[in-house]
């Protein structure tokens, strides 16, 4: 294996200012990698593309040979979920790609609208709304209601006179962070930051104490019940240095899981939003782009077409590591207090 | 206050059947049109306005076993506490409360290593611990006190108990002493350093929870253990402690966030109550029966238990607010809304 | 297949999946593409990136319908009524594309007096003979020209032909299918009125037929609101003409229908008025079911043809090859060279043997006297008239219509051969069936003896899929099969060589035809795997010289050349394997011809003649596609032109032009005999020129247009073991329609049996709507059983908005009930079967069953075991009127008259 680094950015000899969180620009380099290393890849997944054929589940468990599972993760069981089509359930130590079946529907009252140009005749909704007033809601559905080309060119919608249903799929996975809480808390290295800005479990290392499964705030990482250590998405660390596409991307057939070097994916995703907004799309809307979030931003990042946690994303993920100094700090502060108590206790007390 | 923060944009709602059986504890009607309601029926809490994927969990909960790891933080701290009280009443020359501090010490940090490795999924790897040291890690770091912490703690007990080489005893018992103190409080950094909500937006308490049930359980114990004229240092730190564990868990149980829920609901509530129970209970035999024998053994059991418990409940409460996807949603969207209309720009 | 082949030449999809990216409007129903045809879909989405509108129609709300811009959730069963909808939206508003119609269809041909319409006899055409329930199409054909009145054109024995072809026997071998590739054959060019103002004319006999099919109607018939189906006539009618092209997309939606082969005539006739045929972006997309379904039918497992569409030999009409190509002899249309296409055929198969003193052996081939399809054999190995059968990747118990009808069957042989790649449901039926346990089967006393003989997979054999576009793909052998499994080409060879080699110097002649077959292909490896290359060259065929054929039209027909298959001549030209090819896309035009190999003559649109105007100038910049070079005197374009080369637009057919010389430079359906799309079609369909609508066989709604309630000339097996439901019972008041998910293959043999797999669609289920969950109290996650009068089975249920409860005029709610069929006793994710529930009803022309639209029952709980289902059942059946289902042990019930 390449040289690799269990250092998390924080503890870098290359650390100039506080790496816990935050932008950041180079995130092998403040592994430790040389110059030289290769460019931070990374996947795009466009779920307004998503057909919900799950071949990239089925890719990366054949790529990677994970056993069987339910959809709570238990071991060589089958059964059905009941979650619309999805029986995989989660993300978990043997199901490195999820992928989320969401049934939406709501009543339009309105003529269908007729033909036209891609957001032609739209009216763009009440810029300010109060979500936590009620009937200010309503008015905002009613004006998105009111924008024909919604109905219209909403992607994994379907439109009839009286009632649009919507049925959204989208292919989770891991998210790869810039400031990943599992590389931080690892205590034995066994979680590493490759040459590619990806984020892997070096399986001979893990001696399975658990600390990353709590610490990721997407909960993706898991522990595999009978083997003890935990297993997680290493965006074929293997294929890639042979040159190779992850098994999932190789395998999606409408490009809805791209992978790329991130800056290219980025600007790819930039594109992919403005097409979608100018076409009326209000609900469209970028996850994991941003790197001033909470995790500095994702190597894997996703276009939604509702609220995070529709999908069962966290609406604004922290990396925990944000808050260690301050932990540390009262901890600290609290040994002192044992100290002093015992100290005045002993001091203060007649022989 | 949580009204309509998270709910599906435009009107969309849930057009699926409902969830599955055995999640659909209480409401058999799989037809229910529960759009805007979602994890509120699955996830057996009260209907709060929020959305989730089939009312499932959005974080893992930790892998922890019980009652390995809540045992853990309780002997880690008793023996930390203990370990500070035993170097100092070594330098003042309190030879039996000395020796209890240091059994006390010796055998709750042995064991405690022993519970901790028996948690690991590949126990055979524990020396893999020894690898690295990652400051960003608080397993490291407490990896790197409990090492030495339970080697002195360990080793000055053994010679307590056969007792050779007095010299060795005392340094043992120093270095022990000054360990003593981050061993009590690392292992709430420990649990605050997660994504567990109930335990990462306490992170500034916790420390001083755990201080002072370490106090409480230290000073007890060696209370119960020391007789009537070297037990005075034991029972003041036990009473700071109860009382300190006491104040700063009424705070987090206080807090208006909805993360404190899990401290006073289900099953975690029961046991926190009951911590509370026995420490306010041991305290006030400290103060006021603190003048017998008796008295002081009662209230050390009764501190011991109090700071046991305390620790079970702290456990629970975060496994509790890791299962349900409320407690990691909803405070998120109020940091959303409060951060105010940028970002619902961004997301809406 | 018959739906396109009678209306415009081939059975084959029109365009390619790729094709479907030049699309301004796609309209995919009867098909789930995006759930069974994944990977193909990228070029729908490729086509909505690009600004398309994408329209799915379907009962269902499905992968499809979520990326669809409009789902159009019609009553499974009426898009006859549909599509009928919106040929008259498109007669009544003249927004048909009149040149291309003019021009390129028999719009403008003149129908006989004596034709009388389904308007005009309330759901039945002219000729219709209740006893046969068939129809004699004497009164369908063209009025004949004045001066044709004796016909020169057509040999005597043509007419002799022409009588036998209305016989019984011949009707019942379902003659259709021939015109998988060349229309059906015609005598006499009948005379024309380009102004399309006669009364008798076929446009205006289209326009009376469809002038009540109204949006209200349509919205009746179908249960959907009027404004979505106006809405679909808008977009589909904004994207067709000189500009802009939509394209058709089906699937097995479409053929498992009694009236199948009528649904696809309709969208045929739509797509000819838009003047979408033949080009870029248009076309009718034909999805098969799976891997070279189209090379299946090709090369046919049908009983009625032989390879390249030739119809299989008639006991009672083809004593000699020239009574065979007689109905041939003197047509228009390359179809004129038939004798060419079976004489090299003859020489492909029996070489040397085959001389022109015997007729090139042509008695050597078997006949066929009436109905040997799939369910009709079934039948008979019920009543014993089979002793042994062969299933080679079928799984007919789960996968078939009437799984205990095709148990019964394979338990009444001698013998039974199961290739396959696991043991299925097929193979074990005798100790873990159904009617094992309810007792109907004993295992001591089924007679049939099974050999199970693992096969080979498609990575572990070489040779070619001819898939869904006509696309013939070359695979190379990745790996060798494990254990004892072998390729079918292997298992096929040794048989006919162990065969011969136990004949040998037999002198029954009734061994020859086995004894002098070609059977010489070399051989390679430890176990001996014959040559798949060589069987290819044979199938291309070769000439006087030795060498490969480069295309059919230098076939003959006095035994100078042979051609295993005429329509895939070409497919080895040069002495290459053009299958093989794998240019790659950046080193290629987008139409990508040096990818694979199209039949024929690696044409990936075809009649793309028609993608120009008449005098061959393209319709629009924008389509441009296939046009006539002046300067080079010949066709040019993107795509191989599917017409002759140098053939001017101008050429007009002396009289009496024979086969491709009677095709007019203006005419781009060449395999037809008159060259024009056929709009009305006097001959090729069993069950009416023109496609009506016709009520599913079962159905909760009673027809809307006619008395007449389900199609008149539908087949049906009657016996205890195939009851069928009454429509509008009360007893079975729900449709249901069966399908299949994208992460299971067919009955499950490749995907049940796979962890990966099998985890993500682990158990059997049903779909149903809140509204019928509340009206039935199904209850989400909960068992519930369906019933029918073939069978009852368990699923878990599946409650959701997806599936719509339909409101009929006059307040008629229909429920529906979606219901995948992957699954079976055996493999890791198993449970009952849906094909169990349907019976079977065919549609005359194919004898394909109706499997997308049923009635049903359904009540929450378990099915019940043992023998209590089979009372449970019966008592279904008494309540709902029908005739007892009982049989005795065996299954061994006769047929009764059908």
């Amino acid at each position: 294996m390449t040289t690799v680094s269990s250092a998390s950015p924080g503890l870098s000899e290359a650390q100039r200012k506080n790496r816990l969180f935050g932008p950041l620009p180079d995130v092998s380099a403040e592994a430790g990698y040389a110059d030289d290393h290769p460019k931070r890849v990374g996947f795009f997944t466009d779920t307004s593309v998503c057909i919900g054929c799950k071949a990239c589940e089925v890719a990366c468990k054949e790529w990677n040979t994970l056993p069987m599972d339910d959809a709570d993760g238990t071991l060589d069981a089958i059964g059905l979920s009941g979650m619309s089509y999805d029986n995989t359930g989660m993300l978990g130590a043997n199901s490195w790609r999820h992928v989320a079946f969401i049934e939406q529907s709501r009543t339009v009252d309105l003529p269908m609208p007729g033909v036209g140009l891609p957001g032609a005749r739209r009216e763009t909704p009440d810029p300010d709304i109060d979500v936590r007033e009620p009937d200010s809601l309503a008015k905002a559905q009613a004006s998105v209601l009111n924008a024909e080309a919604l109905a219209e060119f909403d992607p994994q919608t379907g439109h009839s006179a009286d009632r649009e249903i919507r049925w959204l799929m989208s292919s989770d996975v891991c998210k790869h962070c810039t400031h990943a809480g599992c590389l931080d808390v690892c205590p034995t290295g066994a979680l590493f930051r490759t040459e590619f800005g990806t984020v892997v479990v070096q399986q001979d290392i893990c001696n399975g104490c658990g600390y990353c499964v709590p610490s990721c705030p997407y909960g993706v990482i898991d522990q595999r019940k009978g083997d003890g250590r935990v297993f997680k998405c290493t965006m074929c660390y293997d294929r890639l240095t042979d040159g190779l596409m992850p098994a999932c991307a190789t395998a999606c057939p409408t490009q809805s899981i791209q992978f790329g070097d991130l800056d290219e994916l980025q600007a790819r995703a930039d594109a992919r939003l403005a097409t979608l907004q100018a076409q009326g799309v209000e609900s469209a809307r970028l996850y994991g782009r941003d790197e001033n979030d909470g995790v500095g931003g994702n190597g894997a990042f996703f276009l939604l077409l509702d609220e995070p946690e529709v999908y069962g994303l966290p609406p604004d993920p922290v990396v925990t590591t944000r808050d260690l100094p301050a932990m540390w700090k009262a901890a600290g502060a609290a040994a002192a207090m044992i100290v002093g108590v015992a100290v005045s206790a002993v001091f203060g007390s007649r022989r | 206050m949580t009204e309509g923060l998270a709910t599906p944009g435009a009107g969309w709602r849930r057009a699926d059947g409902g969830y599955p059986k055995k999640k659909r504890k209480g409401n058999g009607d799989g037809r229910r049109r529960s759009g805007r309601r979602a994890a509120g029926e699955v996830a057996m809490v009260e209907d709060a306005e929020f959305t989730s994927y089939y009312g499932r969990p959005i974080i893992k909960a930790p892998v922890w076993k019980t009652p390995d790891v809540p045992l853990y933080l309780f002997l880690g701290g008793a023996a930390g506490s203990s370990a500070v009280l035993g170097a100092l009443a070594d330098l003042t020359g309190r030879t039996a409360l000395t020796r209890t501090a240091r059994l006390v010490a010796g055998g709750g940090s042995i064991a405690s290593v022993v519970f901790l490795i028996h948690d690991l999924g590949r126990p055979e790897r524990f020396l893999h611990m020894l690898r690295v040291f990652k400051p960003t890690s608080p397993l490291s770091v407490g990896t790197y006190i409990l090492s030495p912490f339970s080697a002195a703690t360990g080793a000055t007990a053994a010679v307590e108990l056969l007792g050779w080489f007095p010299r060795l005893k005392r340094f043992g018992g120093i270095v022990a002493g000054l360990f003593g103190g981050p061993m009590a409080t690392y292992t709430a950094v420990l649990l605050s350093n997660t994504a567990v909500p109930s335990w990462h937006e306490f992170h500034g308490k916790l420390p001083f929870v755990f201080a002072g049930s370490a106090m409480a359980a230290g000073g007890g114990l060696c209370m119960a253990l020391t007789p009537m004229a070297e037990s005075e240092p034991a029972r003041k730190m036990a009473i700071a402690g109860a009382a300190l564990e006491l104040a700063v868990v009424h705070q987090v149980e206080g807090d208006e966030s909805i993360v404190a829920e899990p401290y006073h609901e289900g099953r975690a509530g029961k046991l926190m109550r009951a911590a509370k129970a026995c420490t306010a209970s041991g305290l006030g035999l400290a103060v006021l029966g603190g003048r017998t024998r008796w008295g002081r053994v009662a209230s050390g059991t009764l501190l011991a238990a109090g700071s046991l418990l305390t620790r079970f409940g702290v456990f629970d409460a975060g496994m509790a607010s890791a299962r349900d996807p409320k407690y990691t949603v909803i405070p998120q969207r109020e940091r959303i809304a409060a951060r105010g209309s940028e970002v619902r720009s961004v997301s809406r | 297949m018959p739906g396109l082949g009678t209306s415009f030449g081939r059975g084959g999809a029109t365009n390619t999946q790729q094709d479907l990216a030049n699309s301004d409007c796609i309209v995919i129903e009867g098909s789930n593409m995006a759930e069974c045809h994944p990977v193909g879909f990228q070029w729908v989405t490729e086509a909505k990136a690009r600004g398309a509108k994408v329209i799915h129609i379907d009962p269902r709300f499905t992968r499809t319908s979520a990326i669809a811009d409009l789902h159009v959730p019609l009553r499974a069963g009426s898009d006859i009524a549909f599509l009928g909808g919106l040929i008259n939206h498109v007669l009544a508003n003249d927004l048909f594309f009149r040149e291309y119609v003019v021009a390129y269809t028999n719009a403008a041909s003149i129908l006989r007096e004596d034709y009388q319409d389904a308007e005009d006899l309330d759901g039945l055409f002219s000729g219709y003979d209740p006893e046969k329930r068939n129809y004699d199409q004497e009164t369908w054909q063209y009025e004949e020209d004045r001066e044709d009145e004796v016909n020169e054109d057509s040999p005597g024995t043509a007419q002799a032909q022409e009588a036998g072809s209305q016989q019984e026997s011949v009707k019942d071998a379902a003659r259709p299918e021939a015109a998988g590739s060349g229309g059906p054959p015609l005598h006499g060019h009948g005379w024309r009125d380009e102004t399309l103002q006669h009364p008798r004319s076929v446009f205006q006999v289209l326009k009376r037929h469809y002038a009540r099919y109204t949006p209200e109607m349509v919205s009746e018939v179908c249960g959907i609101e009027p404004e979505v189906f106006l809405k679909v006539a808008e977009w589909v009618t904004a994207n067709s003409g000189r500009d802009r092209t939509t394209a058709w997309v089906y699937s097995v939606g479409w053929t498992q229908h009694t009236v199948g082969a009528q649904y696809i005539r309709t969208a045929s006739i739509l797509q000819a008025l838009l003047g979408n045929m033949g080009r870029p972006g248009g076309g009718i997309m034909a999805l098969r079911g799976h891997a070279s379904i189209q090379g299946s039918t090709d090369i046919p497992t049908l009983f009625n043809l032989l390879p390249g569409y030739l119809p299989m030999p008639h006991a009672d009409q083809h004593d000699s090859l020239e009574e065979y190509c007689a109905d041939a002899a003197g047509t228009g249309g390359f179809w004129g060279n038939k004798r060419a296409y079976m004489v090299s055929l003859l020489k492909a198969w029996w070489g040397e043997n085959a001389q022109p003193g015997n007729d090139f052996c042509f008695d050597y081939l078997p006949r066929i006297n009436g109905d040997h399809s799939s369910y009709r054999t079934v039948s008979d190995m019920i009543e014993g008239k089979i002793s042994g059968y062969f299933l080679v990747g079928e799984n007919p118990t789960v996968g078939h219509a009437n799984g205990r009808m095709q148990r019964f069957g394979l338990a009444n042989l001698e013998w039974l051969v199961v290739r396959d790649l696991q043991m299925i449901e097929s193979a074990t039926f005798w100790k873990d069936g159904p009617e094992i346990a309810t007792g109907e089967l004993v295992t001591e006393q089924i007679p049939t003896e099974i050999f199970f003989i693992p096969a080979a997979t498609h990575v572990e054999k070489e040779g070619t899929f001819t898939q869904t576009q006509r696309l013939l793909q070359w695979r190379h052998k990745a790996v060798e099969p494990p254990g004892d499994a072998r390729s079918d080409l292997w298992f096929y060879f040794h048989l006919g060589r162990l065969l011969r080699w136990k004949l040998a110097g037999s002198t029954d002649p009734n061994d020859r035809p086995l004894l002098d077959l070609t059977w010489d292909y070399p051989v390679h490896g430890d176990e001996q795997e014959p040559s798949a290359e060589a069987v290819l060259r044979e199938i291309n065929g070769v000439g006087p010289d030795g060498r490969a054929l480069s295309s059919y039209m230098e076939l003959k027909d006095d035994g100078s050349t042979t051609s295993g298959c005429w329509i895939y001549c070409g497919v080895y030209a040069d002495e290459v394997n053009q299958a093989a090819r794998r240019v790659p896309r950046t080193e290629q035009s987008p139409t990508a011809l040096e990818w694979g190999w199209a039949w024929p003559l690696n044409r990936r649109v075809l009649y793309n003649r028609a993608s120009a105007d008449p005098d061959g100038k393209p319709w629009s910049e924008r389509k441009k596609y296939v046009w006539w070079d002046e300067a080079a005197g010949r066709w040019v374009g993107d795509d191989v032109p599917d017409f002759e080369a140098t053939k001017r637009p101008d050429y007009v057919p002396p009289d009496g032009a024979k086969a491709q010389d009677a095709i007019a430079g203006t005419d781009p359906f060449v395999m037809q005999s008159d060259g024009k799309a056929w709009l009305f079609a006097p001959k090729g369909v069993q069950d009416g020129p023109l496609p009506t609508h016709y009520e599913p066989a079962e159905s909760p709604v009673a027809n809307a247009l006619y008395s007449v309630q389900s199609n008149p000339t539908k087949e049906e097996i009657r016996a205890p073991w195939n009851r069928g439901n009454p429509s509008l019972s009360e007893v079975f008041p729900y449709a249901f329609t069966t399908y299949r998910l994208t992460e299971h293959h067919t009955a499950g043999g490749m995907s049940r049996t796979l962890p990966y797999l099998a985890e993500l669609q682990p158990e059997f289920f049903v779909e149903v709507s809140p509204e019928l969950a509340a009206e039935r109290g199904l209850e989400h996650g909960e068992f519930a059983t369906v019933v029918t009068a073939r069978a009852a089975v368990e699923a878990r249920v599946l409650v959701s908005e997806r599936i719509r409860p339909l409101k009929l005029k006059g307040g008629q709610v229909v429920h529906q009930i979606g219901i995948p069929y992957h699954w079976g006793e055996r493999g890791i994710a198993t449970g009952d079967s849906a094909n169990d529930l349907l019976g079977v009803h065919m549609d005359a022309n194919t004898h394909i069953q109706e499997s997308k639209a049923a009635t049903c029952d359904i009540q929450p709980g378990r099915r019940p075991r043992g023998k209590a289902m089979v009372e449970f059942l019966e008592e279904y059946r008494r309540r709902a009127g029908i005739d007892s289902g009982a049989v005795p042990i065996g299954g061994r019930a006769p047929v009764e008259t059908s």
